[in-house]
């Protein structure tokens, strides 16, 4: 499909789906108050945009999840990379994951506010909590399915373990970490409204439970779309550098499998 | 007589299966190679030539008996003694020339002797002007003698080849056979080299190893007393090719109508 022809088709699917929503409103099929219209909706955006808070709760919410998210990634991958590489280990740990990988973060809501008091941290700690186990079972698997032949190749020609590790296994495994990672990012990304809704009186998500509370079911939605649009946006810019990654790498997207066997 | 570089004594070798049954793979293997010699080990698939392969290249430990190169015992893999497999193995997070360089980098060669020494063994192997493609960019044959070229970068003495042109079509393999013997001549290194694909082994070996299998045993060696370059379509090495198939009794003789073999 050419370029054009998808930004078209994507652009009036929206189009499409926002003239229905306005056409419902019109028709009074259900009462202002529950749900707002379209342009209730743009209003609150340009009344936040010109009070300049809208940015600020933007700013924060990012701050807050790129903390989560970079912490989750440094704990993760160095520990997907040892649990990948020494077997034993992840049959003992492996349990306890797949007991703990269920629990939503939303569940140690509770006991993270009670650890962590109130302020950036409780929602910091819940943005980590959701991308950590995608980032760690993505590295393991990694590393679990990169080619024997490597290592074989590397240890024929003498090279030592840590050699191995670092020089065969990472750069092996490399790209289906950055799968792991994407993953991660739009998992931990639907996290930010539930991290935001205690504790806080900044952010996206609270800005949500905010405008619940006074009843503004016009900003609730403003959030919703902004929270929608944000994520979209860094998707986008992830997978853009996820190919720029590749291509340095010297691996062929189109393929089904990223690494020629 | 040239000194032997490769003896193997006795070298027994069996797996286990999930059900904890023993299965044999090798047994009483005994097999000596000399200097400078190029061997080939023919048999059907399972018969346990690759095994033997693996176990001479260090990569496994024979249940029983015995390996040495240059008279000493094999304990494990070692650069002077290099495979090659049937899929490359080449780093594909590598161009071309990092792969050349590959094994020359973990001996702590200086970055631009390094590059020098690539380079040569990129032009040996014809692929000069591909150095600063990815291996990806590359067709099988291509990649193949990349694996060639870094290999031969670190200068072993032995090259191991694990049906290293099993995976490419007829006439590339034909191609890669030609240029493997220019290679072998000129390098004069001693070469193991594993296929089931008869005509293979007689082009390319001064002897032929015959395995059947189950469990591998060397059924028989054949030498192939023809001179370089050998020309496929000669009387020669039609009757060596004939004498093969017979020695694996895929010729019929006697009885008419039986067959002694069924696929």
């Amino acid at each position: 499909m050419q370029r054009l022809e998808r930004i078209f088709l994507s652009m009036a699917g929206l189009a499409g789906a926002l003239t229905l929503w306005q056409v419902l409103a019109w028709a009074g099929l259900y009462p202002r108050y529950l749900f707002p219209w379209p342009g209730d909706v743009l209003q609150c955006v340009s009344q936040q945009l010109r009070q300049g808070v809208l940015g600020e709760h933007i700013a924060v919410s990012l701050f807050r999840f790129s903390g989560g998210y970079l912490a989750a990634a440094v704990v993760a991958i160095p520990l997907g990379l040892l649990l990948g590489w020494w077997r034993r280990l992840w049959v003992a740990v492996d349990p306890l994951v797949q007991v703990l990988r269920p629990i939503s973060p939303i569940a140690w809501l509770p006991l993270v506010t009670l650890w962590f008091g109130i302020g950036d941290l409780p929602a910091i700690v819940i943005i980590f909590m959701a991308a950590f186990y995608p980032i760690l079972l993505g590295t393991v698997t990694a590393v679990k399915n990169v080619d024997p032949v490597y290592i074989k190749v590397a240890k024929n020609f003498g090279a030592s373990g840590r050699h191995i590790l670092w020089r065969v296994i990472v750069p092996a495994a490399f790209p289906y970490i950055t799968m792991g990672l994407h993953f991660a990012l739009g998992t931990a990304w639907v996290f930010l409204v539930a991290g935001e809704m205690m504790g806080v009186r900044s952010g996206l998500g609270f800005l949500i439970i905010d405008a619940r509370n006074s009843m503004d079911t016009g900003l609730v939605v403003a959030g919703m779309l902004v929270i929608g649009l944000l994520g979209l946006a860094i998707d986008r810019l992830f997978g853009w550098l996820e190919r720029l990654a590749c291509r340095r790498w010297g691996i062929v997207e189109e393929e089904g499998s990223r690494w020629p066997r | 007589m040239a000194a032997i570089k490769i003896e193997a004594r006795g070298v027994t070798m069996a797996y286990t299966d999930k059900a904890g049954r023993s299965l044999p793979v090798l047994r009483e293997v005994t097999l000596e190679v000399q200097e400078g010699e190029f061997v080939c080990l023919l048999g059907p698939s399972g018969c346990g030539k690759s095994t033997l392969l693996n176990i001479l290249a260090g990569f496994e430990a024979p249940e029983e008996g015995e390996m040495r190169i240059d008279g000493r015992s094999v304990t494990g893999p070692d650069p002077r003694y290099l495979t090659i497999f049937q899929n490359y193995g080449l780093f594909p997070w590598r161009s071309v020339l990092g792969n050349v360089e590959y094994g020359l980098e973990i001996q702590g060669v200086p970055a631009s002797r390094r590059r020098a020494t690539a380079m040569e063994y990129l032009r040996l192997v014809g692929l000069l002007p591909f150095a600063h493609h990815h291996p990806r960019q590359l067709s099988g044959g291509m990649q193949q003698r990349v694996a060639l070229a870094r290999a031969l970068a670190v200068d072993p003495d032995v090259i191991f080849m694990d049906e290293p042109f099993g995976a490419l079509d007829a006439i590339t393999r034909i191609k890669m056979q030609e240029e493997l013997q220019r290679i072998w001549q000129q390098k004069k290194k001693t070469i193991v080299f594993v296929t089931h694909d008869i005509d293979e082994a007689v082009y390319l070996a001064d002897r032929v190893v015959l395995f059947t299998s189950n469990p591998g045993r060397i059924k028989t060696v054949i030498s192939i007393p023809i001179s370089r370059p050998r020309d496929r379509s000669s009387p020669d090495f039609a009757a060596l090719r004939d004498q093969i198939f017979t020695a694996f009794q895929m010729k019929q003789e006697g009885e008419p109508g039986e067959p002694e073999y069924y696929i």
